[in-house]
């Protein structure tokens, strides 16, 4: 499994074929957000909406042999198309992997202009979400 | 008469710019209007040569704005047609205007089991506010339904109006769908039965011509950056039989006549309810604005804006997946829809990237959005400056839009 600094060159690398067009870009991310797994119904519950987020966005993670496993979901495509690209850096890996991880392709990619201030801080909450279940699991794992 | 749009896009500054790459596109005037020249340097002049305070100082720059700041009351009592500039009150915006209507009448003249009517298409502004006074004084709210083109059920109405009812306050043209209410007939029938009527003109004074003592309303609230000026400030009308009967809203400065410790009298109106230095340069400026409306007459930028409006039906509707929302038969220039199968935010980001600017969401109408069972839409809304060669970009860009999702 590659490493989430390699994933993360990837991406970036992916964005800049992409160059400047803003376009371009948004239909990708809305294309990324197909890519997706279905997230199951049940979990579709007020408790498992991130808050801070201009646009519903739902987030649970299961502990799976040590690594963390999310599931995501939003109402827009947008949205979807950006928590796929998080759960493509964080998903599968041990919540100290997580926990220590510098997302650093968001702000390479440009990100706070193609989506514009209110989107880039939701994009904030997911990630302290996803960082949130990683120490949860890593408390456990430890006690 | 038909405009130079060409002539008046010129007079906009902002307009003449790449947003992504692409020439800036501006359908968000129901949000806020862009501003003419003139009022930038009526802004820029205001504070390089005639910055001081008002009404008290006993120099020469005072005077100056003062009489700068009152011209522009007067300006606004002509664009109303109130009967004195008196009635006409400056606060920071629509919001404002209502609220200080419900905190001054409401809190004196609505009591327990007295009755509020408003309607189901109000933004948020002409519906929090009541709430609160309701819940402070036990009054109860009663709302208009509407039918699928988002016109009030008139009949429905005059059975909500009766002997409790003290206040009738709706929106003149909704900021959400575009439908214009027929205030004429509400203003008579809430009269009828003893009731105050207060206008939420935030979406109709830039579109429609309005003469309060026509209309005969009480009250009518609005804000001046809708209406090609400055941002922060707003206007509330009423009768002056009203306003002198309402307590002050705010205490402060400017608001009083004599001030001790045992006892404080008020001010005159307008100046009971304007404490404090107001937003002077905003409103010089705001003279402006209203010069620029009256150069054109609003009859004249609404047959502009009504033909786009019509222009923007056409072409959109053989968009594969176009759902309008809001269908009346009578309308200001807002265009509301959605794109079968993609949320209004998406949409709207797509229409970003093509240098469009819409609105997307609820509006600050959540309750009207329930009543259609949608969560939100997109709204492009023209103004004076949009032209038909714009809306055509927009059709094109949706059906690429719409074709993302409606293969």
């Amino acid at each position: 499994m590659s490493s989430i600094k390699d994933i993360q060159e990837e991406i970036v690398s992916e964005f800049e074929i992409l160059g400047d067009d803003k376009e371009s870009t948004v239909f990708y991310i809305m294309e990324l957000g197909g890519s997706l797994g279905k997230f199951p119904e049940n979990e579709r519950k007020e408790e498992n909406i991130i808050k801070g987020c201009q646009s519903k966005v739902w987030l649970i993670a299961d502990d799976v042999d040590g690594k963390v496993h999310y599931q995501a979901d939003s109402n827009t495509d947008i949205t979807k198309g950006l928590i796929s690209l998080l759960i493509r850096v964080l998903n599968n890996r041990s919540p100290e992997e997580i926990l220590n991880a510098e997302l650093n392709f968001i702000n390479r990619i440009g990100m706070g202009s193609i989506i514009g201030s209110q989107r880039s801080n939701g994009l904030s909450a997911m990630i302290k979400q996803m960082k949130l279940y990683a120490f949860a699991f890593q408390t456990k794992q430890n006690a | 008469m038909s405009l130079n749009i060409d002539q008046i896009r010129g007079l906009f500054p902002v307009l003449h710019q790449e947003v992504h790459g692409k020439p800036l596109i501006y359908f968000d005037n129901a949000a806020t209007t862009q501003k003419p020249q003139s009022v930038l340097d009526a802004l820029s002049n205001y504070y390089g040569r005639d910055n001081s305070n008002i009404h008290r100082g006993a120099h020469a720059l005072a005077d100056r704005a003062t009489q700068y700041y009152e011209e522009t009351r007067e300006a606004v009592r002509e664009f109303v047609g109130a009967k004195e500039a008196a009635e006409i009150i400056f606060t920071k915006g629509t919001t404002e205007s209502i609220n200080l209507v419900a905190q001054t009448f409401g809190r004196k003249f609505i009591g327990k089991d007295d009755e509020i009517v408003i309607s189901t298409m109000e933004h948020h502004s002409n519906i929090v506010p009541w709430q609160m006074l309701c819940e402070e004084k036990g009054a109860v709210l009663k709302i208009i339904p509407i039918n699928d083109a988002g016109e009030i059920h008139f009949g429905e109405f005059e059975k909500l109006l009766s002997p409790k009812t003290k206040l009738v306050s709706i929106v003149h043209a909704s900021n959400a769908l575009g439908t214009i209410n027929p205030v004429r007939k509400v203003i008579d029938a809430a009269h009828a039965v003893g009731a105050r009527v207060l206008l939420d003109g935030a979406q109709s004074t830039s579109h429609l011509e309005i003469n309060v003592q026509d209309l005969d309303c009480d009250f009518l609230a609005f804000s001046a950056h809708k209406l090609y000026g400055p941002t922060g400030l707003g206007v509330l009308y009423g009768k002056r039989e009203i306003l002198e009967a309402m307590p002050p809203f705010l205490g402060g400065g400017e608001m009083i006549k004599e001030v001790t410790f045992e006892k404080t009298t008020y001010n005159e109106i307008p100046f009971k309810f304007e404490a404090g230095t107001p937003n002077i340069a905003d409103v010089i400026a705001f003279k402006s604005a209203l010069d620029f409306i009256k150069q054109y007459g609003k009859p004249a930028i609404k047959a502009h804006e009504d033909a786009l409006l019509a222009h923007a039906n056409e072409t959109m509707k053989p968009i594969r997946g176009f759902i309008p929302v809001g269908t009346a038969e009578e309308k200001v220039s807002v265009l509301s829809f959605n794109i079968n199968g993609m949320h209004s935010f998406d949409v709207g980001q797509m229409l970003d990237a093509k240098g469009i600017a819409v609105r997307t969401g609820h509006h600050c109408t959540q309750p009207l959005m329930k009543r259609f069972g949608i969560e939100g839409t997109v709204r492009a809304s023209f103004a004076v400056y949009n032209t038909k060669s714009e809306v055509d970009k927009m059709a094109e860009g949706l059906a690429q839009i719409a074709r993302f999702k409606n293969k």
